[in-house]
């Protein structure tokens, strides 16, 4: 990666961009947040198995619901971004593989959550109405 | 990683003996991985739900079929043990809970409650016809 720095950061010494500290950071608060948005997750997904689609669309349509289910995808996408990125820094070791790979992560994660956030949000606001 | 020479690169997996905080470390990152997919297919269920009752009994029947059920098994267990595990994380984080038997004894620990309580909720999906 020495390749990347100009002459002048190399000459100041000043190392890194200091943001290790707030990615290490988020990825903690995102797990205390995950902790009891995941026991809420099974116990939701033991009650929605039972659920046709009507009864499902109703359920999200209940606004602690819709918001727990939302918060839910956030922080897991959130969570899961900072996870997947650190494997691919941990085992990718060629910098275009590396590029490459933490760029499809960040996309997939933001198309995919924001697919998932909008979903909810449909069938919550419109109450299942389809 | 300018250097041309090969250099050695962890996990050093040849020349550790086989631990039991070896297997949980490996089993965090194979379970998140595992969740990984998970949000996925959480995501493509609100997805399938916003796209009406033909999408949404197609996606709720591949979930339900034998392969979406050992998918939902294996994602069940992957959940339980990577929350399990992500509360030892972070004890560590306050640096408490690196005394070698301690470490040893919240492995195990994390392991059996991960089995026990996927077969809990298993079972109780039985009991409630949710499986």
């Amino acid at each position: 990666m020495s390749g990347f720095r100009t002459d002048h950061s190399r000459a100041r010494g000043l190392g890194a961009a200091k943001h290790g500290a707030g990615h290490w950071i988020g990825e903690r608060v995102s797990a205390i947040a995950l902790a009891p948005l995941s026991l809420w997750a099974i116990y939701a997904v033991l009650w929605l198995a039972r659920a046709d689609f009507y009864t499902a669309s109703a359920w999200l349509g209940n606004p602690l619901n819709a918001v727990l289910v939302s918060l839910l995808l956030l922080t897991a996408f959130w969570h899961m971004h900072a996870g997947m990125r650190v494997i691919v820094e941990d085992y990718i070791h060629t910098t275009f593989s590396k590029a490459v790979l933490l760029v499809l992560n960040l996309f997939v994660c933001v198309l995919v959550g924001g697919l998932g956030l909008f979903a909810v949000l449909k069938v919550a606001l419109s109450g299942g109405v389809f | 990683m300018a250097e041309t020479r090969e250099r050695p690169l962890s996990p050093h997996l040849s020349v550790w003996r086989w631990h039991i905080t070896m297997a949980s470390s490996i089993f965090h990152r194979a379970t998140g991985f595992a969740l990984y997919v998970g949000a996925l297919l959480a995501a493509g269920w609100a997805v399938s739900l916003a796209s009406g009752p033909v999408a949404y009994g197609r996606y709720m029947s591949l979930l339900g079929s034998i392969p979406g059920k050992v998918v939902m098994f294996g994602l069940t267990l992957s959940i339980f043990f990577h929350l399990a595990n992500g509360i030892r994380h972070l004890v560590w984080d306050s640096g408490k809970g690196f005394d070698l038997k301690l470490a040893d004894a919240t492995a195990t620990a994390a392991i059996v409650f991960s089995i026990v309580a996927t077969v809990l909720i298993w079972v109780i999906g039985m009991m409630t016809g949710a499986v």
